[in-house]
């Protein structure tokens, strides 16, 4: 084990390549596998619901912190990538009628490539010029599927409905076990989405996304390809984003642009800045954090109803504020997010009663 | 002919307004490079404020103009006290973050206090109409046009002439140079922010007027994006051009081909902007080879 009192020292290069250095993330690990098969048991199909949703939302911000956190590279087009994702795999699920898991792959194939040519912008702009230059395919992709032209996509009914969920002769039952069989499927999913974009960054793939970040001027003189760098951080993001939108999809069965606009772009952003960005740990907290957000604003307004009266009729009002409001609030008081903070906390205790 | 005229007009208002709300983004840009997304925001912040003021309230004309723009002011500067100022120094992610976390903010806290319903405001400018080269063009548009070129105009000789105006330019060119000079940056800051509060007032008033006071008005906000790139991010006569390019561009589509894919079209316009001129027509090009 290589912790020490004065932090975390690695004394072999396997140590340092090891994903988990301390006793203390094994436990961790050990806690986190435990909540994860509990979680079924205890919860109502309510919560269930919920669960479901931050699954996938951690798949969506796992995949945007790859390209935003570790990369550098800022983007505003997750909705559309999302949107690519879903449809994609539900026009090739049901209406060309292959395998659900075979449609699912190729759509998350289909969204790398589309996230790749809308990368390409990226090869030239940074920063900000890059933000605008997503925001502008977010707009247009969001314009393609809401105009749908020659009903290609949804046959003019502007919505597609999904058949429920069946693949290799399993089918996803009725109203009673639908959540928690979801759960298992997206349970799984989401623990291997997150064990590969760790095992990314022990790559040399994954470490020169984050010399790009860092400087890339430098970057280039080690000789790291920053076009090959930044497109497949494009390529390998989206890919992620892909099988996220493909998830929401068969999860809520029906597939229409409302789900993709520039609100849940934002909202996948504000996950990965609240959580820590350049961390996946810190993506899962994200997602976890702001899909609970609305709900336990939602609960609190219910209870306080009586009370206080405007939290109620103000509702969407109260959560959009809120929102804001959070967002503003960890940049200007912890930019590192969730992540950062719990490091913290764990510090205070581990020096405890000196300060540092 | 006549519809010709009318896309003509129709364009160049709303070109006027595009281009007075991206006055406002401009300047920020300059002074703070900061990317400001909730420029629709101070549109739709404005646009109510005037509307408590002369219709809730029932001022004058003349005094809810006043109040509005010692309003925008206050939330030009507090903005930038209070919630850009510790953000100096954060990547540009963090910075374009928290403006969007303050967009949401904005709507929400206009929605809170003013619900979603579209308010009535008894129209300013004249609703009449005139007869131009056998077009009908309403009076307003016009007038919205003369407005916006009056207002960029004082605009412009405010940067050129006035003291406060060359201190904005300086620090836009180099802080530290203008710091050397007896220039207070933290002042400018603050008045760049004050000045793009009140551009986006006079513009949401506008817009307001020739449309309706609604939760849309921030939606026009996002067409900033592909005015200022289009101009260059740090021109000013750049905005004029590129919202006047846009406005008509829009106005044309909507006319000549489909009204649906002039929502989109600016956004086209972007993209290849960005791909075969990045730093816009009027723009400071700050090459860096990689």
């Amino acid at each position: 084990m290589a912790m020490t009192a004065t932090g975390v020292h690695h004394r072999s290069y396997t140590s340092e390549l090891r994903l988990r250095a301390t006793r203390a993330e094994y436990v961790r690990l050990a806690l986190m596998g435990v909540l994860l098969v509990v979680v079924p048991f205890v919860l109502d199909n309510y919560w269930m619901s919920i669960a479901n949703t931050i699954l996938i939302a951690i798949i969506g911000a796992v995949g945007l912190n790859i390209l935003v956190g570790y990369t550098g590279q800022i983007s505003l087009g997750q909705g559309g990538f999302l949107a690519v994702g879903a449809y994609t795999s539900v026009i090739l699920s049901d209406r060309m009628g292959l395998p659900t898991p075979l449609a699912i792959a190729l759509a998350v194939v289909m969204t790398a490539v589309v996230g790749t040519f809308f990368g390409l912008p990226g090869l030239r702009l940074k920063g900000l010029y890059l933000a605008i230059a997503t925001l502008a395919s977010q707009q247009i992709i969001e314009f393609l599927i809401r105009r749908d032209y020659g009903d290609f996509l949804t046959g003019g009914l502007g919505y597609i409905n999904v058949e429920r969920l069946g693949f290799l002769g399993f089918q996803v039952g009725g109203r009673d076990v639908f959540e928690r069989q979801w759960y298992v499927i997206l349970a799984v999913l989401a623990v291997l989405s997150v064990v590969a974009a760790r095992n990314i960054f022990r790559t040399g793939l994954g470490r020169s996304f984050m010399a790009v970040r860092d400087q890339d001027i430098a970057a280039e003189a080690i000789g790291v390809n920053l076009t090959r760098a930044k497109l497949t951080a494009f390529a390998v993001s989206s890919g992620f984003v892909g099988l996220a939108g493909a998830l929401t999809a068969h999860y809520s069965e029906v597939v229409s642009w409302e789900k993709f606009t520039l609100e849940v772009s934002i909202l996948y952003l504000a996950m990965i800045i609240v959580g820590g960005l350049g961390s996946i740990a810190g993506a899962v907290y994200g997602a976890i954090f702001m899909t609970l957000l609305p709900v336990v604003i939602r609960n609190v307004a219910n209870a306080l109803e009586s009370v206080v009266p405007f939290l109620g009729s103000q509702l969407p009002a109260v959560q959009n504020a809120t929102f804001g409001l959070v967002i503003i609030l960890f940049l200007i008081i912890e930019p590192r997010g969730l992540n950062r903070l719990w490091e913290r906390i764990k510090e205070y205790f581990r020096f405890w009663p000196f300060r540092y | 002919m006549s519809t010709l005229v009318a896309v003509l007009a129709y364009g160049l208002a709303d070109g006027a307004i595009l281009a007075l709300a991206a006055l406002g983004f401009v300047l920020i840009y300059k002074a703070t490079s900061v990317i400001n997304f909730a420029q629709g925001e101070f549109l739709l912040v404005g646009a109510y404020m005037f509307y408590t003021a002369f219709v809730v309230m029932g001022l004058p004309l003349l005094a809810a103009v006043v109040v509005g723009v010692v309003v925008a002011t206050i939330i030009g500067v507090l903005v930038e006290r209070l919630i850009l100022r510790p953000m100096i120094g954060e990547s540009p992610i963090s910075i374009i973050m928290v403006t969007i976390g303050l967009s949401s903010l904005l709507r929400a806290v206009v929605q809170m206090f003013y619900g979603t319903s579209p308010k009535s405001m008894p129209k300013i400018l004249p609703t009449g109409s005139v007869n131009i080269l056998g077009a009908t063009v309403p009076l307003n548009r016009l007038l919205v046009i003369l407005v916006a070129a009056v207002v960029l105009t004082a605009f412009t000789i405010f940067f050129r002439r006035s003291r406060h105006g060359i201190a904005m330019r300086a620090v836009a060119d180099d802080q530290q140079a203008a710091m050397t000079m007896g220039i207070s940056v933290r002042r400018i800051f603050a008045m760049a922010w004050a000045l793009a509060g009140v551009s986006a007032l006079i513009a949401g008033v506008l817009l307001a007027d020739i449309s309706a006071v609604d939760q849309n008005l921030a939606a026009f906000g996002l067409l900033v994006f592909p005015v200022v790139i289009l101009g260059g991010l740090d021109s000013v006569p750049g905005t004029i051009v590129g919202g006047i390019i846009i406005g008509l561009l829009k106005q044309a589509t909507a006319s000549y081909w489909d009204p649906g894919l002039a929502t989109v079209i600016p956004y086209v316009v972007l993209v290849l902007i960005l791909l075969v001129k990045p730093y816009g027509l009027f723009g400071e090009t700050r090459i860096e080879r990689v």
